[in-house]
């Protein structure tokens, strides 16, 4: 009797403990698992980041602020801040119409249309570049016309808006498009069949419901737009003071070997990568909580 | 109201459809459409042979090895790396996790210029890194397939995490029941299933790696024939006025970066059908 109840008891505790060992992996490979992990992100993620900083304020906090405060790192921060302020509330705008259009409607080619709004991404920044040159430049579609009248998109400020609008083209509606799909349109309806307009719909019910994921694109969108650099580089010509973002001064005072003023302007771009990720990760969790519950309405 | 009419399979209460599909449709074919469809009407000025010539150059053929050859080096060493992080984060708890795993997005917060002269100081001679090693890294091919690693991380990892996440656990518990080792439960059991993924991830790395520039150029050295990538190309031919040229070597990206796109899709279509089995 007694020998019989210790073993039915051990045949229901062995199975169990085998399994947690078997579900797992043994101590010595989760510790490889992680010491190849974190040495691989040393190597290319944190050391890179490190050294940005590192590099930056070798010479000193004097050379630091010299470098960031000369007028034409001061005039390409400005130029930065004036293509992102442009490109993001463009491109917000036409995420939200695209958004609006593929998650609210069935309509033919929407497959088509979701993929041309992905186009931007597999195009190379170069390229995204050189199109812009072929229609604005001197030698394209437009260049005759825009010299006749005495405009300038290649090698000016409007170029570089239009390169980095390409660039950071997708951020938005991408966000937007699935979130938006998964909610629905109940609300809106319901919305609707109690008398509320189109606009009054999409301030009051549609806008608060994606904000954390508006919120997620736009910061996406703006980190790409301030960095970058082969799409603005190709339409800048690259005139001192004029025609240079933050990443295409970076290039020219590398070039001279003013290495410390360098690192110096693009600490400025590491910070704010950072606070982009951090912001990222704090809309993130409310992002992934709409989506879950949207996903739990949906069934 | 010619819009709906034409394309909306359902009538629809909520307004706007006209309005939010007519302003995409237009800035889509301003910014993206007419100015991509610039690059083959350029083309198309070229005969067949000047395309080829154009194209095929000793010096041009030696920028696609170098583009095509390391970006694939690179995707594969993440594929592995990417697929080793996801399963740390997902699988493992270590002190940090949370903002390791915030960090593995920095490839594509932080600018491309700045990790290409970071990469550089790095990697040189006498840099931090770099003087430890026998052999030269900036300035050479090997540099580029490290600048090419560094941006292509998170792509892998951000698609292989997700699916890791969604394995049904007693899938393995079930293999360890009927037997099965550990090694064997993850290459039979759980690596098919993140396998789809891990291949999406793959290929969105190689094509990012395909058409970078900014991260590359600086740790590069940029020597013609040896460590010159074909973004560069593109832009020294566009600076000899040479725009005909250019826009020949970049209808060829472009070719193969759509043929990647398609690929990418037919995955990512794949991988959805895989999971909605398992799970």
């Amino acid at each position: 009797m007694s020998t019989a109840v210790l073993q039915s008891a051990a045949i229901e505790v062995q199975p169990a403990a085998r399994l947690r060992s078997a579900t797992g992996e043994a101590p010595w490979v989760r510790r490889l698992v992680i010491a190849l992990g974190l040495g691989f992100m040393t190597l290319f993620l944190f050391v890179p980041l490190a050294t940005v900083f590192h590099e930056a304020l070798k010479k000193g906090w004097d050379v630091y602020l010299a470098a960031i405060t000369e007028p034409d790192a001061l005039s390409a921060i400005k130029l930065t801040l004036v293509a992102a302020g442009i490109s993001v509330p463009l491109n917000l705008a036409f995420g939200l119409a695209a958004a609006w259009a593929i998650a609210k409607f069935e309509f033919r080619g929407k497959n088509l249309l979701l993929t041309l709004i992905d186009l931007p991404f597999s195009v190379s920044p170069v390229i995204a570049g050189l199109i812009y040159v072929l229609v604005f430049g001197l030698q394209g579609w437009f260049g005759a016309w825009l010299q006749a009248h005495d405009m300038k998109v290649i090698f000016a400020v409007p170029g570089i808006v239009l390169a980095t609008v390409f660039v950071t083209f997708p951020f938005v509606a991408r966000e937007l498009i699935p979130l938006m799909q998964a909610q629905g349109i109940e609300q809106e309806e319901a919305a609707r069949v109690l008398g509320a307009g189109g606009w009054q719909i999409f301030w009051r019910v549609t806008l608060p419901n994606v904000k954390w994921a508006l919120l997620y694109g736009v910061i996406l969108c703006n980190a790409r737009a301030m960095g970058e650099f082969g799409a603005v580089s190709v339409v800048s010509g690259h005139i001192r003071g004029q025609t240079n973002t933050m990443p295409l001064h970076i290039e020219i005072v590398y070039n001279e070997y003013q290495f410390a003023a360098a690192f110096a302007v693009a600490s400025l771009l590491a910070l704010l990568a950072l606070v982009t990720l951090l912001l990222k990760y704090l809309v993130e969790q409310r992002v992934r909580g709409q989506r879950r519950e949207a996903g739990d309405r949906a069934e | 109201m010619i819009l709906s009419r034409a394309l909306l399979k359902r009538h629809s209460v909520l307004p706007g459809f006209d309005l939010a599909l007519g302003f995409a449709l237009l800035y889509i074919s301003l910014i993206v459409l007419i100015p991509l469809s610039a690059a083959f009407l350029k083309t198309f000025t070229l005969s067949w042979q000047q395309f080829l010539d154009a194209t095929t150059t000793p010096r041009v053929l030696a920028s696609y090895r170098l583009t095509f050859g390391a970006s694939f080096l690179a995707a594969l060493l993440n594929a592995f790396f990417g697929l080793l992080v996801a399963w740390m984060l997902v699988r493992y708890t270590f002190p940090g996790k949370r903002v390791v795993d915030a960090l593995v997005d920095l490839p594509f917060a932080l600018p491309t210029a700045v990790a290409g002269i970071a990469l550089t100081a790095i990697w040189a001679e006498n840099g931090t890194l770099g003087q430890w090693l026998p052999f030269k890294v900036s300035f050479t091919p090997v540099g580029v397939w490290v600048a090419l690693v560094f941006i292509g991380l998170p792509f892998v990892v951000r698609t292989v995490q997700p699916v890791l996440e969604d394995v049904n656990r007693e899938l393995e518990e079930v293999a360890a029941t009927l037997g099965a080792t550990r090694w064997q439960t993850f290459s039979k059991v759980v690596f098919p299933i993140v396998l789809p993924a891990l291949l999406t991830g793959f290929a969105l790395a190689f094509a990012r790696a395909l058409g970078e520039y900014g991260s590359v150029i600086f740790i590069a050295g940029n020597m013609p024939m040896i460590s010159e990538i074909t973004p560069l190309l593109i832009i020294t031919k566009l600076e000899q006025y040479d725009y005909a040229g250019a826009t020949a070597i970049a209808v060829v990206m472009l070719v193969v970066s759509f043929a990647l796109l398609l690929v990418i899709n037919l995955l990512q279509a794949w991988a959805r059908r895989r999971q909605g089995g398992v799970a």
